[in-house]
């Protein structure tokens, strides 16, 4: 069951440069437009600029037109079980039209139910029929948005007895049958792997890295399960962990060099820290590809 | 029910068991790991609610406030993703939650602190030029008759209490200082308007809101000021206006001869 998308040319729309980017907050606007900082691109979360207008879409305007966007959605619910919320899609339309980004992302879980939002990211089953759902409705979302999109590979806290298939497995029929690409979250693979007993490169090796376009790095909070066993959380609220740096760069020898963003949601530092980070990860990129930075557009 | 339905209402209710169908790779217990996620709901909702709300936090504390909070999260979860909106309900909630029975001034000063989201949020509309407004005063017999279409981001909030003296208290360098100066069951009324990025609370009379809240219902002019003096002596229709222009709340003017934006 291919979607109408699956004809769409591959690149109707710029693709992010191969550098690193950092996620846009309220805090950082007037800084980011005083000292135009050297950034790959920013990384907005759609939900927050579905307003009508006002101080948000002042700064986005000028930001926007100044650098690279990658508009990043995590109120889709791709993985909930009833139908896509069409009056969100539209929303979702005009934002992506007027802001015209050069990348839009979505999560491989579901956060409504029954009318209600619940605003996290939750798991869904790796079965047939969950399978079926998230084609239909990444297809229904690439013929809305007249684009492809990616999904990102979520990281997780418990696994349901249902799954018959791997989550590797499942995202990879996702991208066959679907046509989307791939966000590869190498944070959410180091949580999800820690978090069930599973080995991170393996993971990353059995994923279809050639869908990849994006990688998002963050970090977690340690926690431990019921048995005293390691339990990591997708905090977004710590600098990235040596940890992921290793995966990163292990990914990025499969991949070649790839948009990177640094994710940080809470406890948001100063600009300058941000930056720092994400010149460490221009530092790795670069090591790969001296010549990354001619990608962009 | 479903799966997902299971799992949707275990998120909310405060000490439900874990949902069926979980495992984990070590065989521990799921209820710890599940938590995470009821965790997540919850906190990242009240979280939004504080964001909204800080006057009203400050008011009652932080654990007042977010015990109030995850109350309202699961009485009245968000119905759309768009969370900056989140909490319409939410003043209302605080005006029948009875351990705030002793703060009657706390839902309004909630319906402000939402006013002021909404008002940051709104839409941007140009105001009428000084031009158009000179034109509409040159004849002044067309003025009654006029509908005047007021800017989206212009708010008018009447209230029995001191709200804006409260929020403005919370404004201040030494808010407990600032606070014990306020006779909190003083009546007030809101004007919030939006000039340039900023939202402004100011105070105005009754008449005033009463005004604005008129012309928002498509009162002409004339009808609006009849009311409005009815209702409060003080009422001047000819500072009101001022004080419009002044905001650039003006967005339109229908006069009953010639229509003009």
């Amino acid at each position: 069951m291919r979607s109408a998308t699956s004809r769409l040319p591959a690149r109707k729309h710029r693709s992010l440069p191969a550098r690193a980017g950092i996620g846009l907050k309220p805090e950082h606007f007037r800084d980011i437009l005083d000292t135009l900082p050297d950034i790959g691109f920013f990384e907005i979360h759609a939900e927050n600029y579905m307003v009508d207008g006002g101080p948000f879409h002042h700064y986005l305007t000028r930001i926007r037109e100044r650098y690279p966007l990658s508009i990043h959605g995590v109120g889709l619910s791709i993985g909930g079980e009833g139908p896509l919320d069409e009056a969100h899609l539209e929303r979702l339309a005009a934002l992506l039209d007027r802001y015209q980004p050069e990348s839009f992302s979505e999560h491989l879980a579901w956060s409504s139910h029954g009318g209600n939002f619940y605003s996290d990211l939750l798991p869904v089953a790796y079965d047939a029929a969950t399978l079926d759902r998230v084609c239909a409705h990444i297809g229904r979302v690439q013929d809305r948005l007249k684009r492809h999109m990616l999904l990102e590979n979520p990281a997780t806290y418990v696994e349901f007895a249902a799954s018959t298939l791997a989550e590797t497995d499942f995202i990879g029929e996702v991208v066959r049958r679907s046509g989307c690409g791939l966000l590869l979250d190498v944070n959410n693979v180091h949580i999800s792997c820690t978090n069930h007993g599973r080995n991170a490169r393996d993971y990353i090796g059995a994923l279809p890295l050639a869908a990849v376009a994006q990688i998002h790095l963050a970090g977690f909070a340690e926690d431990t399960d019921a048995a005293g066993a390691p339990l990591l959380i997708d905090s977004h609220g710590a600098p990235v962990a040596e940890v992921v740096w290793a995966l990163y760069c292990h990914a990025l020898d499969l991949t070649g060099p790839l948009p990177t963003l640094i994710e940080r949601d809470n406890d948001i530092p100063a600009l300058p820290v941000l930056l720092a980070e994400a010149r460490q990860a221009e530092r790795i990129l670069e090591r790969l590809l001296p010549a990354a930075r001619g990608v962009a557009a | 029910m479903s799966g997902p339905a299971v799992f949707a209402e275990a998120l909310l209710a405060p000490a439900a068991a874990c949902p069926p169908g979980l495992t984990t790779w070590n065989g521990s217990a799921p209820d710890k790991r599940f938590a995470v996620y009821r965790n997540n709901v919850i906190v990242g909702l009240v979280d939004a609610l504080a964001d909204s709300f800080p006057v009203t936090q400050a008011m009652v504390g932080e654990d007042f406030f977010r015990a109030m909070a995850r109350e309202f999260v699961r009485a009245q979860p968000p119905r759309s993703p768009v969370l900056a909106l989140y909490g319409d309900g939410f003043p209302g909630f605080i005006g029948n939650f009875p351990p705030a029975a002793g703060l009657p001034y706390l839902a309004d000063l909630a319906r402000l602190e939402y006013l002021r989201v909404r008002s940051w949020h709104a839409a941007d509309v140009d105001a009428v030029t000084s031009e158009r407004i000179a034109a509409v005063l040159a004849e002044p017999e067309g003025l009654p008759d006029s509908l005047l279409s007021l800017h989206p981001a212009l708010f008018a909030l009447p209230s029995e209490h001191a709200v804006v003296s409260l929020w403005a208290a919370h404004q201040a360098e030494s808010p407990a200082l600032a606070l014990a100066a306020v006779d909190p069951a003083r009546a007030e009324s809101a004007l919030l308007c939006r000039i340039g990025l900023e939202v402004e609370i100011r105070r105005v009379g009754h008449g005033t809101a009463l005004f604005i809240g008129l012309l928002q219902q498509a009162a002409t002019f004339a009808a609006a000021t009849a009311e409005s003096m009815a209702a409060d002596a003080d009422f001047d229709p000819v500072t009101t206006l001022a004080l419009l222009i002044r905001c650039g709340a003006i967005t339109g003017i229908t006069t009953p001869r010639r229509t003009d934006a």
